[in-house]
């Protein structure tokens, strides 16, 4: 055991975009000894491709926006399966976390009055993301990365070491969550990718922030990290994850060249104006405005448009509805053979800017198509199509400290569940970051003031040999190749519209490719070893697949990221029950569960007319309220 | 559509390496970084890359590709002839950790040393600032970090011992964004030209003409800090400025802070 290190921390972040960062400094704030761990380089998170920007009620664009009105949005967004308690702290506090990086020296755009500039997004009633032109993602991670640099600034000043009190593990990867005798969590196990070698963090508390599953699907805006490494950690250390089955499908990917496919196109394109044509130039959203939105958007093209200038008097154009509404339309016009030439639809923005503006409010897609797709958006449409982009469902958490069912176990951001229920709204996550990485982050460190750790060496012992495991293998498959048929799995049979037989057949292949991913073998030192690397990830990438198709299977309506051909409808009795997944003697299972109520005075921001909508009879307010 | 096209890349690492030969399938559309990813899925699953967004905005894949500066991701191999040998090397300024990996820990250090945001006493919410006068410190926090420009300045290319006392034009450029942001209290003059050597920079633009994200580093950046630098005492120009009224901000009067 001589190669192993060992270090001491009260807390333990695992993952380093927008919410590890924001739980570290929060916890180092605290007084605690923090550790930062981050899969790739610091500063290099998936948070980067966050484009449109951080949704808060601060009102400058409109003075209308209050919290209760994010509040409002982000359960519609939902469906209603949100944790309301989740969104009524998400939509109370984005607005100071967004001022609060301004503090730390962010540069948001400016409103003529030089307050935080907001921008209309998908589903938000007033225009309400804080920005930077489309590159609000980058802003949030540099801003964060250089305030933990300015704190590690304080603390060498004081105590003569940068990382006396916050440091950063770059490019280490946690393989296993280690448990004490009582059940506790005491640590974290993982290998330095530089060098192979094994490293222990001890600490009574671990905040998970590592984002989500997308590298399971085939076509996805996800990053390699994206292998749902904290929602496996949780289930093998027995925390429960719920909503897995709502997967959100960005309407807007790009579709063509092969090698970029399902790379984002920010959905500012149509919060800026931009909208969506089929092969025969129609804007055909008109189309496909559900029931439960229709008094809330336009029906002519005239109505739609005028709402850019005067959004008090006109109603929404469709384009700009919930990102699940917009993916499944997108995929019913290719399906029905109105699609562009590579199987995507038209999003214009050409001809709806002049192309100074285009440049200047949406400059990285501008030099995004111009680079690898040979296309100049400020003269002919994109072309565009639906990417695996975001996982609703997470780890069961406390909504207040984000604490999971394991003690000493935290969770916050895109791994966490609940928030945005079966479908986010854009800007709610960057906004989600910020509001319970902070909040997990207090947790932790409360937490961590009353407890002590004590790792077991047998725990570190069975960490290490299954970490060992591909190298110990002989002649077994390579790792590349099972990865490529899993993502073709998830695409094909649990991807954006499901089916019973396909998902059935889909958890049977998911059984052979757990056997699989067992037996695969790689070759070579441990030191910057890829394939070694991706074999560890596998054992993540199949168990998070199989809690995401069976309860896809279980669920039988289609609500946000979940649309099922065989059960079309959206069902009052299903809005009543989360799904949640557990492990159980290596197997997952699931379990029914009740949400809780709605507190009354939040039901009471509700029309009774659009709570029938969502509510079953028993649920419902009476009249008189 | 597809053709077959003669890769070298570099393998090896800290120690001792060499171009290793590879002949490898390319379809339309691709980047060498799909090329370095397929020749991992079948003949080198060790081979060593650091990538992670493969959409240029995160910067990690920095590489040189035919000896040029560049993120493989963004290389597009209709750039290239079909009978081309595309040779990829690893950033020369970085020590080499295997293959195509770097350890750019040099700039996380200097990172650390720049004397961070200081805004006051003006309160979180309470901040107005022009979009006009953010525009100009926002040009420069597009920057992804990917270090190519580091990686390029010739300050510290060939020349090892310079490191110690030379920040690179990331990390100039991240002081001049902190001296042009209009909320920010601080003065890093004195510690630009002294500590992170701003007088080694001789403009030759080679930062600038890398940039992934054309930020005109030089002329924005290197370019005004050397000015405030200098200062209006030793600049008759600034001088002459001052006494018909076009200069009106005085820095040079702040005190520098500790």
């Amino acid at each position: 055991m001589s190669e192993i290190e060992r270090l001491q921390f009260d807390v333990v972040v695992i993952g380093a975009g927008g919410a590890g960062l924001r739980a570290a400094i929060e916890a180092r704030l605290q007084g605690k000894k923090t550790a930062i761990i981050s899969k790739s380089l610091f500063g290099k998170a998936h948070t980067v491709m966050a484009e449109g920007g951080a949704a808060a009620a601060m009102g400058n664009a409109n003075p209308n926006d209050n919290w209760q009105v994010h509040f409002r949005d982000t359960m519609r967004g939902g469906k209603f399966l949100n944790n309301w308690r989740m969104a009524e702290l998400h939509a109370k506090e984005a607005p100071d976390r967004v001022w609060e990086l301004e503090a730390w020296g962010a540069l948001f755009d400016r409103t003529k009055e030089g307050k935080i500039s907001q921008r209309n997004f998908g589903g938000h009633e007033y225009p309400r993301l804080a920005h930077v032109g489309d590159r609000t993602g980058l802003e949030l991670i540099r801003t964060c990365q250089q305030k933990i640099v300015s704190l590690q600034q304080d603390d060498h000043k004081e105590l003569g070491d940068y990382d006396a009190k916050i440091q950063v593990f770059a490019e280490t990867t946690i393989t296993r969550l280690l448990k004490d005798d009582e059940g506790k969590i005491c640590g974290a196990f993982g290998y330095i990718r530089e060098t192979g070698k094994f490293v222990v963090f001890e600490a009574p508390a671990v905040v998970l922030a590592t984002g989500g599953i997308g590298k399971s699907f085939k076509v996805t805006s996800n990053s390699w990290e994206y292998t749902g490494d904290g929602h496996a950690l949780a289930l093998l250390a027995g925390a429960s994850l719920i909503n897995m089955e709502f997967v959100q499908f960005h309407p807007t990917g790009m579709v063509w060249p092969p090698s970029v496919k399902g790379i984002l196109v920010t959905e500012s394109v149509r919060g800026d104006g931009g909208v969506l044509r089929n092969s025969d130039g129609k804007r055909f959203m008109f189309e496909y405005i559900p029931d439960v939105f229709k008094d809330k958007y336009a029906t002519t093209e005239e109505e739609a448009d005028r709402w850019y200038e005067d959004p008090d008097n006109n109603r929404r154009p469709p384009e700009l509805l919930p990102r699940d509404e917009v993916a499944r339309a997108i995929n019913s016009e290719v399906k029905a053979g109105r699609g562009s030439p590579h199987g995507g639809v038209f999003l214009d923005i050409a001809s709806r800017l002049k192309a100074e503006q285009i440049i200047k409010r949406l400059p990285s897609m501008h030099h995004q198509f111009k680079e690898l797709a040979d296309v100049d958006i400020t003269a002919e449409p994109m072309e565009v199509g639906p990417t695996c982009h975001y996982v609703m469902g997470g780890v069961e958490v406390d909504p207040d400290t984000g604490a999971a069912l394991i003690p000493g176990l935290f969770a916050a951001g895109e791994v966490s569940g609940g928030m945005h229920g079966s479908n986010r709204l854009g800007g709610n996550s960057l906004s989600d970051l910020l509001v319970f990485g902070r909040r997990a982050g207090l947790g932790a460190a409360e937490y961590a003031s009353e407890v002590t750790a004590t790792v077991p060496e047998s725990e570190i012992e069975a960490a290490m040999a299954e970490a060992l495991e591909p190298y110990e293998r002989e002649g077994g498959e390579n790792p590349y190749a099972v990865h490529q048929e899993l993502q073709q799995t998830m695409n094909d049979l649990v991807g954006i519209i499901r089916r019973e037989e396909e998902l059935e057949q889909a958890i049977e292949a998911l059984g052979k490719l757990r056997e699989r991913v067992n037996s695969v073998s790689v070759e070579g030192g441990r030191g910057y070893h890829p394939g070694w690397h991706l074999a560890l990830d596998l054992r993540n990438m199949v168990l998070v697949s199989e809690c995401v198709a069976k309860a896809a299977l279980e669920r039988q309506e289609s609500r946000g990221g979940h649309t099922r051909d065989d059960y079309p409808e959206m069902s009052a009795e299903w809005r009543k029950l989360n799904l949640v997944c557990r492990l159980s003697d290596g197997t997952v299972e699931l379990k029914r569960q009740d949400m809780e109520p709605m507190r009354d005075d939040l039901i009471g921001l509700f029309e009774l007319d659009e709570l029938k909508k969502y509510l079953t009879e028993g649920e419902l307010p009476s009249e008189e309220k | 559509m597809g053709y077959k096209a003669k890769f070298r890349v570099w393998r090896g690492d800290a120690g001792k390496g060499e171009l290793k030969d590879y002949t490898v399938e390319v379809n339309e559309g691709e980047v060498v970084l799909d090329v370095i990813h397929r020749l991992q899925a079948t003949e080198a699953p060790d081979l060593a890359v650091r990538w992670n967004c493969k959409a240029g905005k995160c910067g990690s894949c920095s590489a040189e590709v035919n000896g040029r500066p560049r993120l493989m991701c963004m290389t597009r191999m209709s750039t290239f002839e079909e009978n081309e040998t595309v040779t990829v090397t690893p950033m020369r300024t970085f020590p080499v950790i295997r293959d195509l990996v770097t350890d750019v820990s040099y700039n996380y250090q200097k990172a650390r040393e720049v004397p961070s945001f200081d805004g006051g006493d003006v309160k979180p919410g309470e901040f107005r600032m022009q979009q006009v006068d953010v525009e100009r410190s926002q040009e420069f926090r597009k920057c992804i970090e990917c270090f190519l420009c580091n990686n390029t300045c010739h300050v510290i290319r060939d020349h090892e011992e310079n490191k110690e006392h030379f920040a690179g034009p990331r990390f100039l450029m991240r002081v001049a964004e902190l001296e042009m942001h209009p909320a920010d209290v601080a003065d890093r003059r004195q510690i630009a030209q002294e500590e992170f050597g701003l007088g080694f920079c001789n403009i030759t633009k080679c930062c600038t003409e890398v940039c992934p994200e054309h930020i005109k580093i030089t002329d924005n950046a290197l370019i005004p800090m050397k000015e405030r630098v200098v200062g209006r005492r030793y600049d008759p120009l600034v001088w002459l400025g001052s006494k018909i009224g076009i200069v009106k901000r005085d820095k040079t009067k702040e005190t520098p802070k500790a």
